[in-house]
């Protein structure tokens, strides 16, 4: 006879790993980078400030390169995230905890009390003055974190995904969209006295683009500010639909846009911590498009209000563009959508709030060629590809009845595709006919699974 | 109607789930020793990688049987009296049935190697095996593998990840020589030393050498060698998991006996899944299947069966897959480890030693019969057509790229394999223009 003792040691949590020992030099230079970096914040002499803050950034970037050789380039290319759910780091230990505290304490500083970055900022000064010919901000100092953080990370997941031209293609897509258009080319209109634009957001995400205000204003600097109106119109609303319909949701969410390149990037190590749970969906649906209802009314309000068609309109829409500013453009986007990334997972604000990830989910769903497809009866349930969703698609449950995920949320990072160790999953544009046919290996079960 | 079922792996689960759709009203009880829920056998080998988590493995979430109204018993079925149709548990409890479904799976095999009963010996099947690896791997440093099938690759594989240095040694001349033929075995072999696995073929377990405490210090092979070992893995192989079968008296022989109903030898009894031999397979097919999809094709058909629509077993075509550290492998319809003299087979390999496709044909009419590939996806719903048409070779060959299932922008290999294809078998055609993917390309048919 069979003993059945019962599962325990499976079921509670395995013994940490520990850090391999080669790739702490690296991780104790990425430490140093970050006392440099209070080091300049403390620092009042611009001087010295400007030295800490360049040895910072080199020891960070410098630390964390080196890091992600060590950890990614001795090993065979492929996909190996061997020890992810028993790293501190990666499953929400004491390291998590400290780095989503450590960066939410960043946004809540930005937004909040940027008084506190002064000298950071002035050690930017001559950095920004060469590119923009202007002092620095707040936001250039954001900016400057951001862009670093997705070229050097980036530079991580090159080395990570190495074996596969797909996940290349796309992580050097984002480097490059958020290297010259969201960094270099706003800061070069300015330099050229130009309105300060950001050609690779649209509304509704950069929701203001099309506040009769933003409109006027870039209409009444002539030239470029005409086409800028243009450009905005046409992607929001002619582009957009048509490259979701050839593409999918992914063109944007995965190769272009600053939020999801983040994401991508500095939130590659994070992605299996988006809750895949029945109720996380449930606050998902309850929360984005509420949020897309929201931005356009406020848009149509606003124009309502312009057109002088209602007189006090200004009442309703004041504080309502303040409420969404705030709430959806600093607390959700920032805040949350970044400072937890260590413990929520890299995409919680492009899952839970993006309004213009609602846009471009309805299309996908209801108007697009895209899908991924499951191959055959191969799903052997394993939960690799649901793991490595990190916009919390179960998607194990399509690939095990053999249906075709077909979801408004997947913004086509193909990391499911990437993670099936039975090769069952392809990201695929087809014809729109049978897009939801599921396979005939498997008799799908009706029974609800969401 | 109260429908049981003893096992809760993807046999009896899936037998489950499709009573429940096609019988609304039938109760339906679920008996397991292992596990409270379902989970996926094939991914235990994850839960020690680190790559998820035990609740990562469970196909359903918890709610999905209560909301299905399937009920879950977590105990051990210790006997059934077929006369009464009831079965009872080891807690004394007794669960009175009308048709009764034996989803029992498998049990480790293993020769009586002396001294295989040290701590730290042992094979790998379940929850309760992957629990003890984890606590008697700790901190060694050296492990040994024996047997050269699917289970030792994947220890072999979990032992690496944590840089526990590993022997694994294998009774034949090739690896897996029972299934691949030598082309793929040496690719295979050549991908698992490259990661540092000591592969020892022509080598087998002569005996387990323990130390004063009762574990594991080494092992003694047929070569003569004394190998150190803290940790020994038994993966020679599975057997039907036959104790309550027996106890209930049904008619066994290696596996539960079935017809092509999957009906046990008495009324009302069923068995199906790895557990289940049946008396008559198709020929040219086994009689024991041990696989997942198998497990669930079985479970679905005989889900059927038990609510009144009686439906014979047909597995369709062979296939299957399996992953080698980073190489996947698919194959559908028939590759014998060596071609009959009726059969043609080609066998393509990248420089890379990272890809290979191996085409099997009937040289009487050219119908394709079989492929296998390491490195290269195939689309399962095309090679189904193509062995069921019995498509010609020179239209699978041309037609290739309609079978390619690897993501967008790999490589494709299609106009190598053609060229290769071209210069062997010079004298068939190659029907039709070879048809490639793209971003807004067509689709394959
Ligand atoms: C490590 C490993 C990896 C594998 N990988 C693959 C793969 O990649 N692809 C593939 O196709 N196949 C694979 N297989 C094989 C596949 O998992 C099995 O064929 C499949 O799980 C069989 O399913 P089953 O439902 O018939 O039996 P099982 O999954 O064995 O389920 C039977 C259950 O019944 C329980 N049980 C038995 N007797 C009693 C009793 N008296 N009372 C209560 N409960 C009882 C057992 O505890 C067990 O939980 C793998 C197997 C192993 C061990
Ligand atoms: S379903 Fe796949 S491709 Fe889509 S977001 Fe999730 S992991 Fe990425
Ligand atoms: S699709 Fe692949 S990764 Fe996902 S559960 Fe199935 S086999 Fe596992």
């Amino acid at each position: 006879m069979q003993d059945f003792p019962a599962p325990s040691l499976a079921l509670a949590p395995p013994p940490a790993a520990a850090t391999p020992p080669g790739e702490k030099p690296a991780l104790a230079a990425v430490a140093l980078g970050l006392l440099a970096l209070l080091a300049a914040a403390a620092d009042a002499d611009a001087a010295r400030a400007q030295l800490s803050l360049g040895i910072a950034l080199a020891l960070l970037s410098g630390g964390a390169l080196a890091w992600a050789w060590l950890a990614f380039g001795r090993a065979e290319a492929g996909w190996h995230p061997h020890d992810l759910w028993r790293r501190a780091s990666t499953s929400r230990g004491a390291v998590a905890w400290a780095s989503g505290l450590a960066l939410t304490g960043f946004y809540v500083v930005l937004y909040w009390f940027p008084w506190l970055l002064t000298n950071l900022i002035r050690a930017l000064d001559p950095f920004s003055q060469s590119l923009r010919h202007r002092v620095a901000d707040q936001w250039f100092l954001y900016g400057t974190f951001y862009t670093l953080a997705v070229l050097v990370l980036g530079g991580r997941a090159l080395w990570k995904y190495r074996f596969s031209r797909y996940h290349l293609a796309r992580t050097a897509s984002v480097m490059f969209f958020q290297l010259g258009f969201s960094f270099l080319l706003p800061g070069l209109l300015l330099a050229l006295q130009q309105p300060e634009y950001y050609f690779t957001y649209f509304w509704p995400l950069k929701y203001d683009y099309l506040f009769p205000g933003t409109v006027a204003q870039l209409l009444h600097g002539g030239g470029l500010g005409v086409f800028m109106v243009f450009w905005g119109v046409v992607m929001a609303f002619v582009a957009t639909p048509v490259l979701t319909y050839f593409l999918g949701k992914r063109w944007y969410c995965a190769w272009v846009c600053g939020c999801g390149g983040l994401a991508e990037t500095a939130g590659d190590a994070y992605r299996q911590l988006s809750d895949k749970s029945r109720q996380a969906w449930r606050w998902e649906v309850r929360l984005i498009y509420p949020i897309l209802g929201l931005i356009v009314l406020l848009t149509a309000l606003l124009w309502l209000g312009a057109s002088g068609a209602v007189p006090a309109l200004g009442v309703v829409t004041g504080p309502l563009g303040q409420f969404y500013g705030f709430m959806i453009g600093s607390v959700f986007s920032g805040v949350v959508g970044v400072g937890f990334y260590p413990l929520l997972g890299s995409r919680v604000w492009c899952r839970f709030g993006c309004p213009m990830a609602a846009y471009l989910g309805l299309l996908q769903k209801h108007f697009s060629r895209f899908r991924i497809s499951t191959n055959g009866g191969q799903c052997i349930s394993c939960g690799n590809c649901s793991n490595a969703c990190e916009m919390g698609i179960d998607v194990k449950q399509y690939a095990q009845c053999g249906a075709p995920i077909v979801r408004a949320a997947c913004v086509g990072c193909g990391l499911c595709a990437t993670a099936c160790p039975r090769g069952v999953l392809n990201l695929e544009n087809g014809p729109r006919a049978g897009r939801l046919a599921g396979s005939a290996f498997i008799h799908a079960d009706s029974l609800r699974i969401l | 109607m109260h429908l049981v079922i003893i096992g809760n792996g993807i046999t009896g689960v899936t037998a489950a789930c499709t009573a429940r759709r096609l019988n609304a009203s039938a109760r339906i009880t679920l008996v397991s020793a292992e596990s409270a829920h379902h989970y996926s056998r094939p991914a235990l080998m994850y839960l020690y990688l680190g790559h998820l988590r035990y609740a990562d493995v469970k196909p359903y979430e918890d709610w999905f049987w209560a909301e299905n109204r399937l009920e879950l018993v977590h105990a051990e079925a210790t006997g059934v009296d077929t006369a009464a149709r009831t079965v009872q548990l080891a807690t004394g409890q007794v669960l009175a049935y009308d048709r009764l479904l034996l989803a029992t799976g498998s049990v480790v095999r293993t020769a009586d190697w002396p001294g295989q009963q040290l701590r730290g010996v042992q094979g790998f099947y379940g929850l309760p095996d992957l629990e003890r690896m984890a606590r008697a791997t700790q901190g060694i440093g050296h492990a040994v593998v024996v047997g050269g099938g699917l289970i030792g690759v994947e220890l072999a594989e979990m032992l690496h990840s944590r840089g526990i240095r590993v022997t694994w040694l294998v009774r034949e001349q090739r690896y897996w020589q029972s299934v691949l033929p030598p082309e793929e075995a040496a690719l295979l072999t050549a991908h698992i030393r490259r990661h540092g696995i000591d592969l020892r073929l022509a080598t087998e377990l002569r005996e387990v050498l323990g130390d004063a405490q009762g574990r594991v210090r080494a092992v003694l092979t047929t070569t003569g060698q004394e190998l150190p070992a803290g940790w020994v893995g038994l993966a020679t192989g599975v057997t039907p998991n036959l104790a309550l079968a027996q106890a209930a008296g049904l008619a066994t022989d290696r596996g539960i006996l079935v017809n092509e109903l999957l009906e046990a030898s008495v009324p009302g009894v069923y068995a199906a899944g790895d557990c289940a031999q049946h008396r008559q397979p198709a020929p040219g097919e086994v009689a024991v299947e041990q696989l997942w999809y198998t497990g669930r094709m079985q479970g679905e058909t005989v889900a059927h069966t038990l609510c009144g629509q009686p439906t014979p077993y047909r597995r369709g075509q062979w296939f299957n897959s399996a992953k080698f550290f980073s190489l996947e492998y698919q194959t559908y319809g028939r590759v014998p480890a060596q071609a009959g003299a009726d059969t043609a087979s080609f066998c393509w390999q990248h420089p890379s030693g990272r890809h290979l496709l191996r085409l099997n044909f009937r040289l009487s009419d050219h119908a394709v019969t079989g492929v296998n590939a390491l490195g290269l996806r195939q689309r399962q719903a095309v090679w189904e057509r193509w062995l069921g048409e019995q498509t010609p070779i020179g239209t699978v060959v041309a037609q290739l790229a309609a079978a390619n299932f690897d993501a967008e922008f790999s490589r494709q290999h299609e106009p190598a394999i053609r060229r290769a294809f071209a210069r062997q078998f010079p004298a068939i055609p190659l029907a039709g223009r070879p048809r490639r993917r793209g971003l807004f390309g067509a689709w394959p048919g």
